[in-house]
Formats: structure tokens, C-alpha cells, sequence
């Protein structure tokens, strides 16, 4: 997009018309900070009274939050009793467990394979979602050196690395592969089902409505059952498919679902004349979907995909429930500890920390995103 | 392109054959029994009052509408539910909307190269330079890099018109091509509009302006509930119409 912005080789950008006219600026408000007070917290008696409670609570709170998680708080020891002496917090707790909270049960002695991983992983998505690297002769040799170099780290199995089987994959990295491994497989499929079930075929449309309604209708603890305990029944003697895959698929085509009723609310919004402009110009049915309808959809609907897209990172802890130790289910799993247990409060502000990382990223990226894709443009 | 056009004006068969073709949406009969044949190279004009199926009609020459009785060849191809059909019409048949409907997340440039690029096949750097030859037809290659948003309606719509020349088409369809523009940028279109007439272009145009009408038309349609009224000559049409609903419409449009 970016790229295609750049005027071409050999030809002139676009002229931009010369100032003729000396234009006057917009009449000087006093700005400053008193008239911006003003303006947002004391504008109606109202507010006033909001802006006071809210001053005063505040007030309350922030100095004995400090007090408890900085003044008070132990930073760094081996030993509970040391925090269980303090009056503060014990952030001594995450330096103690972080280990397991981050990586489950995956064999101690093999973390450092999990760092690789997540370092390899992080890169990998990073330079995905930069533009100037959206070239598939970039992306393509990117996802096959960073996913294979992701898969060797957590299986193993070749160049001397012991095999892990995923039933022992745990922590972040599982969080991570679980979250990836939905959207990279669901947003496709979810492209498809909101074509589908806008189809002119009867078939496809009926089959594409039964299944959005079918899984919107059931919890995703359900799918999860089904794809773990019921799925291998019907599975012909001796096949097995990894259980990891299985949940990733049911997650999947849950995140699916519901994208692909985001993504029809973006179709719906596009002008009937796009079509016939396409149709009159002889694009077939792809092409234009491809080039026009999609790209125009996909930007008016961004902001609810991008919703979907954090709540499927969020989903991904309902492994819990399958016996998966995600980040955490790992945590919760970790604080069973009796000498540390009583200090579960700090471990998990430390995950929703690193949730909260995430989340904030992938909605400040998207903003960006919108950026990009309104710039030079009105309409 | 303009000398072929010219040099086929001789053949006898008519480029678009309209026979016996009737539509209804619904209950409601969009259009009856229409006859219409229109040779190479001629520039028909069709007026009617609104609702009287104009659009409807030119629409179902590359099948953005689907007429439900009656034949209608377009240069020797029967539009029949072939897809291979219609994409071979539809290929050959520019048409150009009311409200442009430029696709407005790519740049001008961008809308004009698409259809070539993927429709014909041509290769990127041939399709950019069709493409700026055809803005600079329509007086404005300067603004190839910008997005359609950026640009004027009058500019919007000549874009529009370029677009559908890129295909190098040997028809074009006009759907009142000036109706949503602003007085002062109807001139500018009309313009383009005349000079395509001028150079051989088969053209069928759906518009209320008749001094556009007077000069380009080789043949003026009046239609007025859902069928062709009187077919005639621009001299006769204006000066002795003979059908009492076309008199009645012109008296009616050219008071002002």
C-alpha cells in the first residue's frame, strides 16, 4: 500500500498546486492550561462534582497503592519469609516462579529453547507487520525460517535437541502458538464463510449460515471438549491427530465465526455501484472480490476485527479447562506452591502485565493501521 | 483505435441487436417489447422522462440487469446466461455511471490499469502507459497519483471515462453521465464527451442534456413507460416529433 503510494519511475509526482493566496490563521485562543481545566473537567456543575470524587478517590488510592507495591514491597529474595514479614508486596515471587509461570511444564533444563523461540517469534511477527517489508519475496523465506526455526525450538527431535512432545508445551510459548495458530488459520476461513454466506449458491450459502449459527450458538469450552474428547471417536482406528492441533482448529473455527460476521458487516457497507463498476469493467467474481470489494471492506470493519483479534488472545486461557497449562493456567498452577501461595495477588498482576502488552500493542498497531489506510484520502 | 472504428462503420450488421426484450422486477414491467438496433459507430441519444427504463435498457446491454425475454446480441455475441459470454461482452463494452463509482482505496492510476492488467493480461508498465495516454484524452494526467477522493466530481467522472476507454472497448454505455455533477462541471464531461463522438466511438447515452443531444446524436430514443417511443433523427426529433408523449416531454424539458 505504501509502496504503491510512490510515484513511478520516469514520471512526475502529482503537482501540487502553488499558494497563490496569503492565507490568515485561525483566530488565537487562549490556550492554555487553566482554559483546557476548564474545558474538560469543571465544563458543568456536573462534571465539577465527577472531577472531585474522582480527585479525592484518587487521592485515597494512589498513595497507599505506592505504598503497598513500591515503598513497602519486597523486590528480590529466595526466601517467603522474608515476604511473608513485609507489610508490601512480594515481586520476589515472579523472580522466584517466573520460570514456570512462563513455561509451564516444558523440561527445565530446555527453557532456553522457549527464549530462542519467543525471540525468533517476536521478530517474525514484528517484521510481518511492518510495511515496508510487505513483499513476498521478503515474507515468504521470513515465515519459513522463523515458523521452522519456532517448530525446531519447541519439538526438537533434530540436531541433537531431545524431542518434546507438545502435551508438554506450556506458558507463554503456548500461548503464543494457540493465539497464532487461530488467526492465522481462522481469519482465512472467516473471509470465506462471510463470502459464502452472502453467495448467490444456494448450497454454499446454507452451509456457510448453518455453521457461523451453530458455532456462535455453543461456548467455547464446548468446542474445545468436542475437538479433544469427541473429535478422535469418530476418527477411523489407529489415526491420531495431535491434541494441540485439534483445540487449535476448534479455536479456529470459533474466532471464524464470529469474524466472518465482522467481515459480512464490512461487505454489506460497500456501495451496490463497486460491484457493477467491476462487473462492467469484466473482472470475474475473484478478481474483483480480491482487488475491490475486500481491501474496501477489510478498512471499514477493522476496528471490530481487530476486537475479535484480541479476544482470541484472551480465549486462548480456556486451555485451562483441557488440561493445557497456557500462561495462566500455568500461573494458577504454580501458586499452588504453600510457601508462596499467599503472595497469587502479585503473580498475577505480573500476567496481566504481560496480557496487557499484548493487547495494548495489537490495538495501538491497528490504530496505525487505520492511519495508513486513510491517508491521502476522504470518503 | 479511431481509424478501425471508422473503417467498420461500412459493415451492415448492427454492433447491438435489442429484440422484443422485455423486464418486469416483480409485478412491475420495466420493459416492454423493446427494438433497437444500433450500427457501428453511431451515437444514439436516449431521453425519456424518470422511471421510464432508460437505465434499465442500457444496463442490460452488458447484463448489469438481466432482461427475461427477447434477444439482445452485442457484436455477435447473444447474452444469454454463458458466463464466458458476458465476460466477452462486458470486455468489450465500456460503461460509465451516474455516480462514477470510481473504486476510491486505489489511485487514479491504479483504477485505470486494473481491468487491463487483469482482465487482458497486459503487462504492468504497457497498462500505465495506456493508461496515461487516456488521462491526458481527458485533460488530466496530473492527477494520475492521486486518489479519487481528492478530485473533483467533473474530474472524477472523466476519470470514470478513462477507465472504461483503458479496456479499449468498441462500445460505451452512458448512464447520465452529468446528473450528479455541479452545473459548472457538466461542460468539462460533455466535452470529453463529444470529442470520443467525434473520433468513431459507438455510443449509447442515457442524459437530459439536449444540446449535447443536438450535436453528437446520429439517432435520438424517447422512451416513456418502460417502452421505446419514437425513434428519430435529432432534426426531427426537435423540430416535428410525431408521438404526442414526446412532444408533450420536450415541451415539458425545454421551457427553461
Amino acid at each position: 500500500m505504501v509502496d504503491s503510494a510512490a510515484p513511478l519511475p520516469g514520471q512526475k509526482p502529482a503537482a501540487e498546486p502553488a499558494a497563490t493566496k496569503t492565507t490568515t490563521p485561525p483566530p488565537v485562543e487562549k490556550i492554555g492550561v487553566l482554559r483546557w481545566l476548564k474545558e474538560n473537567l469543571f465544563s458543568s456543575p456536573f462534571n465539577t462534582v465527577l472531577t472531585i470524587i474522582t480527585l479525592f478517590l484518587l487521592a485515597d488510592w494512589i498513595p497507599s497503592f505506592f505504598q503497598w507495591g513500591v515503598i513497602d514491597a519486597v523486590w528480590y529474595t529466595t526466601d517467603h519469609n522474608v515476604c511473608r514479614a513485609a507489610d508490601g508486596a512480594c515481586w520476589a515471587v515472579v523472580a522466584e516462579k517466573h520460570r514456570p509461570m512462563l513455561f509451564g511444564v516444558y523440561p527445565y533444563e530446555e527453557h532456553w529453547r522457549l527464549v530462542v523461540a519467543l525471540i525468533v517469534y517476536m521478530i517474525t511477527i514484528i517484521l510481518t507487520l511492518t510495511p515496508r517489508f510487505w513483499n513476498l519475496k521478503i515474507l515468504v523465506p521470513l515465515w519459513i525460517v522463523g515458523g521452522g526455526t519456532v517448530a525446531l525450538m519447541l519439538w526438537g527431535g533434530l540436531f541433537g535437541l531431545t524431542y518434546v512432545d507438545s502435551s508438554q508445551w506450556g506458558g507463554l510459548p503456548l500461548t503464543m502458538v494457540l493465539f497464532t495458530g487461530t488467526v492465522v488459520i481462522g481469519f482465512p476461513i472467516s473471509i470465506l464463510f462471510a463470502l459464502g454466506r452472502r453467495s448467490h449458491l444456494p448450497a454454499i450459502k446454507a452451509i456457510c449460515v448453518t455453521l457461523i449459527e451453530s458455532m456462535r450458538g455453543v461456548p467455547l469450552i464446548t468446542i474445545l471438549f468436542v475437538a479433544v474428547n469427541v473429535f478422535p471417536l469418530f476418527l477411523p482406528e489407529g489415526m491420531e491427530i495431535d491434541k494441540l492441533f485439534r483445540v487449535i482448529v476448534g479455536m479456529a473455527i470459533f474466532f471464524a465465526c464470529y469474524q466472518a460476521e465482522v467481515i459480512r458487516g464490512g461487505l454489506q457497507a460497500i456501495p451496490r455501484g463497486q460491484y457493477e463498476a467491476a462487473e462492467a469493467l469484466g473482472l470475474g467474481y475473484w478478481q474483483h472480490t480480491v482487488k475491490i470489494i475486500m481491501p474496501q471492506a477489510l478498512r471499514i470493519c477493522l476496528p471490530g476485527i481487530v476486537n475479535h483479534i484480541i479476544a482470541a488472545l484472551k480465549n486462548t486461557s480456556f486451555v485451562l479447562i483441557i488440561g493445557l497449562f497456557d500462561i495462566l493456567t500455568a500461573t494458577t498452577a504454580v501458586m499452588q506452591d504453600p510457601l508462596w501461595r499467599r503472595f497469587f495477588v502479585e503473580a498475577y498482576l505480573f500476567v496481566a502485565v504481560v496480557y496487557f502488552i499484548f493487547c495494548y500493542a495489537l490495538s495501538k498497531y491497528s490504530q496505525k493501521v487505520e492511519g495508513w489506510l486513510s491517508e491521502g484520502r476522504r470518503f | 483505435m479511431s481509424e478501425t472504428v471508422l473503417a467498420n462503420t461500412a459493415a451492415v450488421e448492427p454492433v447491438i441487436q435489442l429484440t422484443d426484450v422485455n423486464k418486469w422486477y416483480g409485478d412491475f414491467q420495466a420493459l416492454r417489447d423493446i427494438n433497437l438496433n444500433v450500427d457501428r459507430g453511431e451515437r444514439v441519444v436516449v431521453c425519456g422522462p424518470s422511471g421510464s427504463g432508460k437505465s434499465t435498457m442500457i444496463r442490460c446491454i452488458n447484463r448489469l440487469e438481466e432482461h427475461q425475454r427477447g434477444t439482445i446480441v452485442v457484436d455477435g455475441i447473444e447474452l444469454t446466461d454463458n458466463l464466458k459470454n458476458i465476460e466477452a461482452i462486458r470486455s468489450e463494452v465500456g460503461m460509465v455511471f451516474q455516480s462514477f463509482n470510481l473504486f476510491p482505496h486505489l489511485r487514479v492510476i491504479d483504477n485505470l490499469t486494473l481491468a487491463p492488467m487483469w482482465v487482458r493480461k497486459m503487462p504492468k508498465k504497457d497498462a500505465e502507459q495506456l493508461a496515461m495516454q487516456y488521462l491526458e484524452r481527458v485533460q488530466i494526467p496530473e492527477q494520475a497519483y492521486k486518489y479519487p477522493g481528492q478530485l473533483s466530481g467533473g474530474q472524477q467522472q472523466r476519470v470514470a471515462i478513462a477507465r472504461a476507454l483503458c479496456m479499449q472497448p468498441k462500445i460505451m454505455l452512458f448512464d447520465e453521465p452529468t446528473s450528479a455533477l455541479d452545473p459548472e462541471m457538466i461542460k468539462e464531461v460533455l466535452d470529453v464527451m463529444v470529442e470520443l463522438a467525434e473520433s468513431g466511438m459507438t455510443m449509447i447515452v442515457v442524459t437530459h442534456e439536449m444540446g449535447f443531444a443536438k450535436t453528437v446524436a446520429d439517432k435520438m430514443v424517447f422512451m416513456d413507460d418502460a417502452e421505446i417511443v419514437e425513434v428519430a433523427t435529432p432534426e426531427v426529433f426537435f423540430e416535428n416529433p410525431e408521438n404526442d408523449r414526446t412532444k408533450l416531454f420536450l415541451s415539458q424539458i425545454l421551457t427553461h
